[in-house]
């Protein structure tokens, strides 16, 4: 059983967005660190890009500061070494857009990631359309590239998407950018639902959801919860952020039971 | 699975988030059914004639050719369409698209402002909602264009997140899409993004290519040896180049933005700065990109805002692949110079953007005979630009 199947023993599962390099590299991985032994069940670790074109205003920030302070890929991969060497144990998935790992180079960023303690890969702008490349290069790899699907999906697409999908689906849960919402959108208990149609695989939904509360009405549908902008704004914001971190995981963790 | 070929070679596809992908699929079909209606045809070309004034003319540039003292220059003059420049092809064939899909709201993202004035016109004259992404830097340099898009009724949204340039507005008309997609269009201005972008922008403004060939039959009694065009996301050029791409002895040139020349680092030429102008992905297209070791997107600079941007259209990586179009760089200096020797020597004022192919032609011109024949694409007119000129030329 791999991390991502250990993690899903207990649904929802709560899994926190945030970026490596933000407020600074080492803070950013204290707070991974403190956000996974504080009741987060998977993390989404942030790479940052210069055009992060799904993104709202928090994330946006985060990741511009977190290059301003020379985050790079290689930082990153280091950075997850460390929290697996921290005693980290629960799945981290790599959340970034594509061109800074095609700079990389495909094939090296699939095979350093796995060999620094990845789980899995969230690329935004990486459609099924255009994923053919890099899951290819994954064959050997176990690893598995999660695929998104949106409320604008045609029942066409979400049957071909979520048929072949591999750790979990993440469901984007409104039209629109990561950032909060006031309220969650309506129609929401449908479109997991028609998800579940086409997978077994866990369904998770994420963008938009900002409160504890908001949280445990998102996970008495789905199996899983991302918490993204509001994480990132909270802990971010915070004169300490480690013990926000800490606070944060455990109020998002409560609700979740 | 997409009714058209979505990529160029290696170069194009569609790398957007899955909400889009719906919306670039709708786009598709609705431009291959209206490719396909003669009523939709009918009413672009009536459009093009009737409102744009196309065809616009191709003007002999007799006092330049003697000048320099090799090639026959001529100029075909997108300067002349409505608003100013080869922008409003595109505008309101998209537009059309907009109608014929039922969606009520555009957004368009803008550098110089000749797109984002293209847009909000073609939004006045069909009774579409408009907005406009500009950078706060392009909105600083190019006011005049700000002003008209006011007057035209479209809403400019200023762009201050990264560079506050082109790539800043492309993102945020991206973001605004992504989160109204149901009823809003993007119309994206240049040859760029996802496909069917490339495509259908190509497809727009092969008008300008289609007339230069046939007036430089009949003008010139044959078909020019050069054609030249300033390559930015490369719609102007792509626009010219396709209407002679078929004839294999016609040479095609594209010229980028040089800034303050590629050893500064400060410029915009993707194809001609190979330590940092590599293969990579931004807004939707793979294609060649002015990016850092690490993948970052890289700050471009160029004198005119039309160029300023850190990727070229990818069917353009294509036609340099195969040697079909070749790609060379203008510097700032040498497109102000070219500026103001069209200005003297034609009694036409140049867009700065332009004004890179002008300073291609007064480089190229006297290296060959007097029996060869130029075409350039003078995309569009200066009247924009005039404030920095004035304050370039406060620096001389």
């Amino acid at each position: 059983m791999n991390r991502i199947e250990i993690a899903f023993k207990n649904k929802p599962i709560f899994m926190p967005y945030f970026p490596l390099g933000y407020p600074d590299l080492d803070t950013s991985i204290d707070v991974i660190e403190a956000l996974a032994k504080n009741g987060a069940d998977l993390i989404e670790v942030g790479l940052s890009f210069s055009d992060p074109l799904a993104d709202g205003p928090v994330i946006q920030h985060a990741t511009q500061i977190a290059l301003e302070k020379g985050i790079t890929v290689k930082k990153s991969l280091a950075a997850v070494k460390e929290l697996r060497r921290r005693g980290v144990d629960i799945p981290l998935i790599l959340m970034g857009y594509y061109n800074p790992m095609l700079a990389y180079g495909l094939e090296k960023f699939v095979r350093d990631a796995k060999e620094a303690g990845a789980d899995g890969f969230i690329i935004p702008d990486l459609p099924m359309e255009e994923s053919d490349e890099f899951v290819g290069l994954s064959h050997d790899s176990p690893l598995p590239l999660i695929p998104m699907l949106a409320p604008t999906s045609s029942p066409e697409r979400m049957e071909m998407i979520a048929r072949k999908a591999k750790g979990f689906v993440y469901l984007v849960s409104v039209t629109g950018i990561t950032g909060e919402r006031k309220s969650l959108s309506e129609g929401l208990g449908e479109l997991i639902a028609q998800v579940r149609e086409h997978t077994s695989a866990p369904v998770c939904v994420g963008f938009g959801i900002g409160t504890p509360e908001q949280a445990r009405e998102v996970g008495e549908m789905a199996d899983g919860v991302i918490v993204g902008t509001a994480c990132v704004r909270t802990i971010g914001g915070s004169k300490s952020p480690v013990e926000t971190a800490r606070e944060f995981a455990r109020s998002f963790r409560e609700m979740l039971k | 699975m997409t009714l058209l070929p979505t990529k160029f070679g290696p170069y194009g596809g569609q790398f957007v988030p899955e909400t889009l992908m719906p919306a670039l699929i709708e786009l598709e079909e609705a431009f291959v059914s209206a490719k396909a209606d003669a009523a939709f045809q009918a009413e672009f070309n009536k459009l093009m004639a009737s409102f744009v004034g196309r065809p616009t003319p191709l003007t002999y540039a007799k006092r330049l050719s003697e000048k320099l003292g090799g090639a026959q220059i001529y100029l075909k003059r997108e300067d002349l369409a409505h608003t100013g420049a080869h922008k409003i092809n595109n505008a309101l064939g998209q537009a059309l698209l907009v109608k014929r899909m039922g969606k009520q709201r555009v957004v368009a993202e803008t550098g110089a402002g000749q797109h984002g004035v293209a847009s909000a016109t073609a939004a006045a004259l069909l009774g579409l909602e408009c907005v406009v992404y500009m950078g706060e830097v392009d909105i600083a340099r190019q006011e005049p264009n700000v002003f008209r898009m006011k007057l035209l009724g479209a809403e400019v949204r200023p762009v201050s997140s990264g560079t506050k340039t082109l790539k800043d507005a492309i993102n945020e008309a991206i973001r605004d899409w992504v989160t109204n997609v149901n009823d809003t269009h993007y119309l994206l201005g240049s040859a760029l993004g996802p496909h069917p972008y490339p495509t259908i922008v190509r497809e727009f403004q092969s008008v300008i290519g289609t007339e230069a060939r046939n007036q430089m039959m009949m003008d010139a009694g044959r078909l020019p040896d050069t054609v030249i065009a300033c390559v930015g996301g490369g719609s102007n050029a792509i626009g010219v180049f396709s209407g002679f791409v078929d004839d294999e002895q016609v040479e095609l040139i594209g010229v980028e933005a040089g800034g303050s020349g590629i050893e500064s680092g400060k410029h915009a030429a993707r194809f001609g700065d190979p330590s940092k102008g590599r293969i990579g992905v931004i807004h939707g297209t793979r294609t060649y990109v002015l990016q850092d070791e690490d993948g970052q997107i890289a700050e471009t600079h160029s004198v005119s805002a039309g160029l300023d941007y850190a990727a070229v259209g990818p069917e353009h990586a294509l036609l340099r692949d195969l040697e079909r179009a070749f790609y060379t760089s203008a510097t700032d200096k040498e497109a102000l110079s070219a500026f103001h020797e069209l200005c003297h020597t034609e009694g036409i004022i140049p867009a700065l953007e332009s004004s890179h192919a002008v300073a291609e032609v007064i480089k190229r011109a006297p290296t060959m005979r007097k029996d060869q024949v130029i075409l350039v694409n003078l995309s569009g007119r200066g009247d924009k630009d005039l404030n920095t000129v004035m304050k370039e030329m406060g620096n001389l």
